[in-house]
């Protein structure tokens, strides 16, 4: 066997779908005609029909992993089920070469009456095992799964995530050519999402991977190819994992920032990153390990302490990177007839390139009690000529010793 | 090894010979997962029930006893049926019951399986066998019911009792091929399941089910030509040892109902991808 062979191959892959339930129905009648006469006119959009999927095309190779990204009906789960063999395409062609493995739906074929073991032989069957297959690998499934205990119990007392567990560690035991998964592993605990993963390295190395997911610091850190899918067209593809994890995350860049909570008592007027060479689409850029600077201009509606600001770095997943110091020290800014205007600065700023916000907190100095919280008052930009999905990028030496 | 490839495109392939072996094919491969799908059905149904069993038979039975009723009180009189009523009807209802469950299974046993065929790359042949399976096991707990009656009521052993069985499973294949052509519908319009369920009550009454051919008259002539007609009859002839009048007609139909069978599959096969696209789950 070849190592590298080809083992995907989709050439402008296109499928449409209906908008209305009745005439989807109708055209479903009509299409069954239409097969059984072997359709094979160009097939064109009728009243109320999209495109789901249109000119797709890619070619995966053994050992590869392709990512699929996109926003909520973007087409992703409709070309994985083309791929699957689940729905027939309206144009273009679909090779796929060996055992074909899907972890679109963990458990499928449970009956929630039967106990976990005898589940484990439904899931089994439905997967393609033999059942000389399973017996010999039930103990595995078992272990994996982490729920000997309660294997004979039925099924529909298991939580969700044991259920999960018990499908994956199912599906884990196929050897597929080519697997295709599809946002699975969001349930379950984190000890078991990182032994999918380690199943899912495993496999890498001897299957070609097609793998959707919203969860982009996984996409980077398993595909080495991309599609960007928009409205069923796809609108960056190629090895730039990392530019097209931008691209998605650009297009849900809000510049709104927005007050969450405030007490009337302060007022946020201006801020600015004043170290910023320049704005590009709203957003400040500014180069890595360059200064950050930034300025606040506060009102402050009634006679109160100097509050104690703590502003935090937030990534575009909104997970909390970094906090400022705060003002702790009570002397540090001065009210200036009800305004109060300083700026904060952290020097050599080591993030990693991509997109950053800000979000504000002020609370009484006495009492720790929140009076104003602001989310993404600011968003910037780290320009660098590395990606990197580690928020982090320290500077370095390395030197022989 | 050479890897397995499957292409995926716009055109069917319409050449019968290759879909027909494929679906044979896959029958044979899936042959577990059938299995293994009646087994998780039959279990799961008896397990949260404490009747079980008895809820196969229930239905026919208070037909039968309904219409046992409605003759010997005189309120109609039916024409004479050459063994003792109670078995006539009682063996007449359970027939029916068997072919009417068949004729349904296609369509129901997709229909559970929705969740599955939106999801997964399965053999879908796997459904209809296991569908059968299924047919296979209720019907063998009535047959023995059945020939329970025979022997109550006096009519004893007959040689032909031995070939029922396999009357029995002619009028299995006949029902599944008749709901495989109904199944792509019926997934896409509940119309068509109720519809089905509708005609096969009116059905029953131009079938000799509950009473006999009538001598004369346009019912006669709907009754002798209803293919319905000698499935019942026969299967009956055959458990009550009596001589077989319809087995020409019933050879017919069954021989009929062998291609029906396969090119309800064929069709079933070329369906269900439109009826993942249009009912996804």
């Amino acid at each position: 066997m070849e190592e590298n062979d080809v083992l995907v191959t989709v050439e402008g892959l296109s499928k449409k779908f209906c908008k209305d339930l009745k005439t989807s129905l109708w055209y479903g009648i009509k299409d069954l005609i239409s097969n059984i006469q072997g359709n094979k006119n160009e097939r064109l959009l009728r009243p109320k029909e999209f495109w789901a999927v249109k000119d797709i095309s890619f070619e995966l190779r053994r050992g590869e992993c392709l990512g699929l990204i996109g926003h909520n009906g973007a087409g992703k789960s409709t070309l994985l089920k083309i791929l699957n063999g689940l729905l027939m395409p309206d144009a273009g062609k679909v090779t796929i070469k060996g055992r074909v493995g899907a972890l679109i739906e963990l458990g499928a074929g449970f009956n929630p009456i039967l106990s976990g073991r005898e589940n484990i032989y439904n899931n089994g069957a439905v997967l393609g095992f033999t059942k000389q297959e399973i017996n010999s690998k039930l103990e595995d499934i078992i272990d994996f799964a982490e729920i000997r205990e309660f294997i004979d119990m039925p099924v529909q007392n298991y939580s969700s995530g044991m259920k999960v567990r018990l499908g994956f560690a199912v599906a884990a035991q196929m050897e597929p050519d080519v697997l295709i998964i599809d946002e699975v592993l969001a349930v379950g605990d984190l000890g078991f999402i990182m032994k999918c993963f380690k199943t899912i390295d495993n496999l890498l190395d001897n299957t070609a991977i097609i793998y959707v997911s919203h969860n982009m610091p996984t996409v980077s850190r398993l595909c080495d190819k991309i599609i960007l899918m928009e409205k069923g067209q796809s609108l960056f593809q190629g090895n730039q994992v990392g530019k097209a994890i931008d691209m998605y995350y650009g297009s849900f860049v809000e510049n709104e920032s927005n007050i969450v909570f405030t007490n009337g008592s302060i007022e946020l007027l201006t801020i600015d990153l004043l170290s910023s060479l320049k704005m590009n689409d709203n957003i400040h850029e500014i180069k890595w390990k360059d200064d950050l600077l930034l300025y606040f201009k506060f009102k402050l509606n009634l006679y109160i302490d100097i509050p104690i600001f703590r502003v935090l770095l937030y990534d575009k997943e909104q997970r909390p990177l970094a906090i400022f110091e705060p003002n702790y020290d009570e002397n540090l800014l001065k009210n200036n007839n009800g305004f109060l205007e300083f700026t904060i600065k952290h020097e050599g700023i080591q993030l990693s390139k991509g997109i950053y916000s800000i979000n504000v907190t002020a609370f009484k100095r006495n009492s720790n009690e929140p009076i104003l919280r602001i989310n993404n008052v600011l968003s910037f930009q780290i320009i660098h000529d590395e990606d990197h999905f580690q928020p982090f990028l320290l500077s370095s030496t390395f030197s022989t010793k | 090894m050479a890897l397995e490839t499957r292409i995926y495109q716009k055109e069917n392939q319409l050449r019968i010979g290759k879909l027909l072996k494929d679906s044979l094919q896959d029958i044979y491969t899936s042959r577990f997962l059938s299995r293994q799908l009646a087994v998780r059905d039959i279990s799961a149904q008896y397990r949260q029930s404490y009747l079980g069993i008895l809820w196969a038979f229930i239905m026919p039975l208070t037909t039968a006893v309904m219409w046992i009723f409605l003759n010997s009180s005189g309120t109609i009189r039916l024409s004479a049926t050459g063994v003792p009523y109670p078995v006539y009807a009682f063996s007449g209802t359970l027939i029916w019951s068997i072919i009417t469950e068949s004729i349904n299974a296609p369509l129901s046993n997709t229909n559970a399986a929705k969740g599955l065929l939106t999801k997964l790359n399965f053999p879908k042949e796997a459904l209809i066998i296991s569908g059968i399976y299924k047919l296979l096991f209720n019907s063998a707990i009535k047959v023995l019911l059945l020939v329970v009656f025979v022997f109550v009521f006096g009519i004893g052993f007959h040689w032909s009792l031995l070939l029922f069985p396999f009357v029995l499973l002619g009028a299995l294949v006949i029902g599944t091929a008749l709901g495989l052509f109904i199944t792509p519908l019926g997934m896409l319009y509940k119309d068509v399941g109720k519809l089905i369920r509708f005609g096969l009550t009116f059905l029953m009454y131009v079938t000799p089910v509950v009473y006999a051919i009538p001598k004369t008259g346009l019912m006669k002539t709907v009754m002798t030509y209803n293919p319905m007609t000698p499935i019942i009859l026969t299967t009956r002839d055959f458990v009550t040892g009596q001589n077989p009048e319809h087995l020409s007609y019933f050879l017919i139909v069954v021989g009929c109902s062998i291609p029906l069978f396969v090119i309800g599959l064929v069709f079933y096969r070329l369906s269900i991808p439109i009826i993942v696209e249009r009912s996804s789950a």
